[in-house]
């Protein structure tokens, strides 16, 4: 299976992006064979370097504007349940300015996976801090440190009603690719965040892999359990960077309630004229 | 009489709007057709809401300032509007709540005494109204039972010791004519979107836009629509060109300030090619302005809303009938050419109500988009003589659909290759001479009054009621352009022949049609602009036409 396009690769040599590119490949030549075939995906991205995998895969893609990636995303599923919706969206886009939306995907469980690259630096505009950079990030907007604490979206994505939440690494392609998947199948909303490292505007790559371990003997159906996971590391003080699987719920999703009526759109003028009769 | 008007008014809460139309509808019954002007504040208990229902033996889309009956509920009723009585006016009123000279209903009486609630003062009074205007009961008892599905028999009770409480005055004759649905603006484009084959309506509440919000709700099971509420104007429009994507005939409703968040969703929707139908109900700003009150400033806002340059498509509907026909036209327009497409309305074509004539509208049915043949390997921005790409919808499994915001190329890959970026620019383009082309053979300007006439009312939208009244009575020429964009150049050069004053009508204080028409060489003599919030009276533009004709 050919998924590359004639779209020629843009990300920086070391690009966190590149892990995440390669899961999404291994994740999605495994669909076909597991039922979906490959015409009823479609990715969705931002603005801003994760973005432009949409040009990097031979699938159907929206590539949308900044931080609206995901209403266009509800928009399609809810067109066509059918279709495995898929977004990609970076720290700056669905933490920062389309952020409202992000949360309302989450309150709606709708059945859309989306997958943050969280770099923590706004690369594409060389550099500036985002809603993750730790507190005193020195940017190009910020010469002194930024004087904000960072959110922790995690955090917030359990508390808006999200179903699936996970964390992965670009050091970590493996855990990537096992999570990505996790979360496509997952029927609600899933949130994969992704320690994505930006080599050269945010290099943590040697301070992630000082702290990251993957999560063992933990319940993701318990809330409580999530929360105290979630909380280990708030994205600004030293501590110990959990990734894997840390919610996941069953829970009925908002496209279910946009089934088809049935009454389709034929024989509209007769049933328009019937109707005026009430307004007689 | 010609024409008579009746006016009701309360607090916010006193079902003055129900009222409004239960009075219409006994009048449509009695073969009138009807204009109902609707005034009421952005408040939901107390304040002073009104209506005037006015009837004639004629189609109306306007409404006049001089009252033949009024039906004041509270004080402020009739105090404002006491100086629109004419010489034998009828004042309806209940002499325990209101001081007024005219016809006593003794309401809060009888109310007390059939344990009423206080919300069928409206039914008692429109009782009142029956008897003295010499409308037989069976015809209120009808309207009642049609309208107030809940609590009909005290409202019918209440209602007919109104009817008893006075004596006829004057006898409103019926006319040989039979009844037409009253609508609401939205609700007559609300219609035409359906009739066009709409799948999807995605709004944010907001004045004079929320009611086609409802009406679809309303209406979604009947005709299998999906409604959907998003969080934010940017989450509706850019959730429909998600519709749009997977192939959803779909439109959006705002106002002015919710446009103002949509205009990155108008610009993306001009980029990537995705159909969408925008309808924007005007009210009156700047900022938050009025929000329950007209105007119409938002001409040139939405004709340049959104970066970039991509042609679009504009309508100004004046009246039910073509609100319905046009809104079907702008969805097939969006889909046949890929763009977005506007329906521009006000408060007072939104929310006015008006006789509806199905049977008078041309027909029009959906016309299917251009279709991916499937010949050659697809390609969603290929370049064609019309600018226009065939579109392949997903799920396809022969092809991969990629939708763009960057500049791209014919696949749909970001470029920004001065060659391809050139090409596509003029490929979009080339959309707009096609649809111009397309207009032509459609009237978009039309004539009314004293066609030969060598003074001409320039007007647009809403207005179109009153000025056609007008100049049927002045002997007036009407020019009115329906499509704003592209603007009909031809068309409406062509309406100018052998017109030696043009005087501009319109609801804002710049004059936003002359600077349209002034774009393409036209000019105007005379401008009457009204910028308070409230459209037109009938009398009001009268009177101020004849000061410029002088």
């Amino acid at each position: 299976m050919n998924l590359d396009t004639h779209a020629r690769n843009d990300w920086c040599p070391g690009c966190g992006n590149f892990a995440i590119l390669n899961a999404v490949k291994a994740v999605l030549t495994e669909l076909p064979e597991e039922g979906t075939p490959l015409e009823n995906v479609i990715i969705f991205s931002g603005i801003g370097q994760h973005a432009k995998i949409a040009d990097y895969l031979n699938v159907n893609s929206f590539y949308s504007l900044h931080g609206r990636a995901i209403p266009p995303a509800e928009g399609a599923k809810l067109a066509n349940p059918n279709l495995k919706v898929i977004v990609f969206s970076g720290d700056g886009d669905s933490y920062g300015e389309g952020i409202e939306h992000l949360i309302f995907a989450a309150k709606r469980n709708i059945d859309i996976t989306v997958i943050v690259h969280d770099n923590r630096v706004y690369a594409l505009t060389t550099g500036q801090y985002t809603p993750t950079s730790p507190f005193g990030f020195k940017g190009r907007s910020t010469p002194e440190g930024t004087q904000e604490r960072p959110i922790n979206p995690m955090e917030l994505m359990l508390a808006s009603g999200a179903t699936y939440i996970a964390r992965g690494y670009s050091g970590n392609i493996p855990l990537l690719k096992k999570i990505i998947k996790e979360a496509i199948s997952h029927k609600g909303f899933s949130l994969v965040e992704v320690l994505q490292v930006c080599v050269t505007f945010n290099n943590l790559y040697d301070y992630y892999n000082k702290h990251v371990y993957e999560l063992k003997d933990h319940d993701p159906s318990s809330y409580e359990e999530a929360l105290k996971r979630i909380r280990e590391w708030d994205y600004n003080s030293e501590a110990p960077i959990s990734l894997g699987l840390y919610y996941k719920k069953e829970m009925p999703t908002f496209d279910d309630s946009f089934a088809d009526k049935g009454t389709g759109v034929l024989g509209r003028e007769s049933r328009i004229k019937a109707l005026l009769k009430n307004y007689l | 009489m010609n024409s008579f008007s009746v006016l009701i008014g309360g607090s916010a809460g006193y079902g003055i709007d129900r009222s409004s139309l239960i009075l219409a509808h006994i009048l449509n019954q009695l073969g009138y057709r009807l204009y109902i002007y609707r005034d009421y504040p952005s408040l939901i208990r107390g304040g002073h809401t009104f209506s005037i229902i006015r009837a004639a033996k004629e189609r109306i889309n306007a409404h006049s300032n001089k009252v033949d009956f009024l039906l004041a509920l509270n004080q402020d009723t009739f105090d404002s509007h006491a100086e629109k009585l004419n010489d034998k006016a009828i004042v309806l009123f209940d002499p325990d709540s209101v001081k007024a000279e005219g016809l006593d209903v003794p309401i809060t009486k009888i109310i007390r005494e059939e344990k009423a609630a206080e919300i069928t003062r409206n039914t008692c009074i429109i009782g009142a109204f029956c008897k003295a205007a010499g409308i037989g009961w069976e015809i209120l008892e009808k309207e009642i039972k049609a309208n107030m599905p809940k609590e009909t028999e005290i409202n019918l009770k209440v209602a007919r010791r109104g009817y008893d409480a006075v004596k006829e005055l004057v006898k409103i004759d019926s006319l040989p004519q039979p009844a037409l649905p009253i609508l609401s603006g939205n609700e007559a484009l609300s219609l035409g979107l359906i009739k066009g084959g709409l799948k999807t309506y995605v709004g944010y509440p907001m004045t004079p836009s929320s009611t086609i919000l409802h009406f679809m709700a309303e209406a979604a099971d009947e005709f299998s629509l999906k409604v959907v509420q998003p969080e934010s104007e940017i989450g509706v429009i850019l959730m429909a060109l998600g519709f749009s994507y997977a192939g959803e005939k779909v439109a959006v409703g705002t106002s002015g300030g919710g446009f103002c968040l949509m205009t990155e969703g108008v610009s993306f929707s001009g980029m990537a090619e995705l159909p969408l139908v925008i309808i924007v109900g005007q009210r009156t700003g700047p900022s938050t302005g009025l929000p329950t009150y007209t105007g119409q400033t938002e001409l040139h806002f939405v004709l340049n809303a959104g970066q970039g340059e991509f042609p679009r498509f504009m309508v100004a509907p004046g009246d039910p009938e073509e609100a319905y026909y046009w809104a079907t036209f702008a969805l097939n327009l969006a889909w046949k050419y890929q763009i977005p497409s506007f329906i521009l309305t006000d408060k007072t074509m939104a929310e006015g109500g008006f006789n509806f004539d199905i049977n008078s509208i041309q027909d029009i049915e959906e016309e299917p988009p251009l279709l991916w043949d499937r010949k050659q390997p697809y390609k969603r921005y290929q370049v064609t003589e019309t600018g226009v790409s065939p579109l392949a919808l997903v799920p396809d499994k022969d092809a991969v659909i990629k939708i763009n915001s960057y500049e791209h190329d014919e696949a749909g890959i970001t470029i920004e290759n001065e060659k391809i970026t050139a090409m596509m620019q003029e490929k979009r383009q080339l959309k707009g001479p096609a649809l111009a082309k397309e207009l032509d053979q459609y009237e978009t300007v039309k004539v009314y009054g004293k066609k030969s006439a060598p003074t001409a009312i320039l007007c647009w939208g809403s207005n179109k009621g009153v000025c056609v009244e007008l100049s049927d009575k002045l002997g007036l020429k009407v020019i009115y352009p329906l499509v704003l964009s592209p603007f009909p150049v031809k068309q409406f050069q062509k309406a100018l022949k052998g017109v030696k004053k043009l005087i501009s009508v319109e609801n804002n204080a710049t004059g936003q049609l002359i600077k349209l028409i002034k774009m393409h060489g036209f000019e105007v003599d005379e401008k009457i602009f009204k910028y308070d919030g409230r459209p037109f009276a009938l009398d009001e533009l009268e009177e101020r036409l004849k000061r410029v004709l002088k």
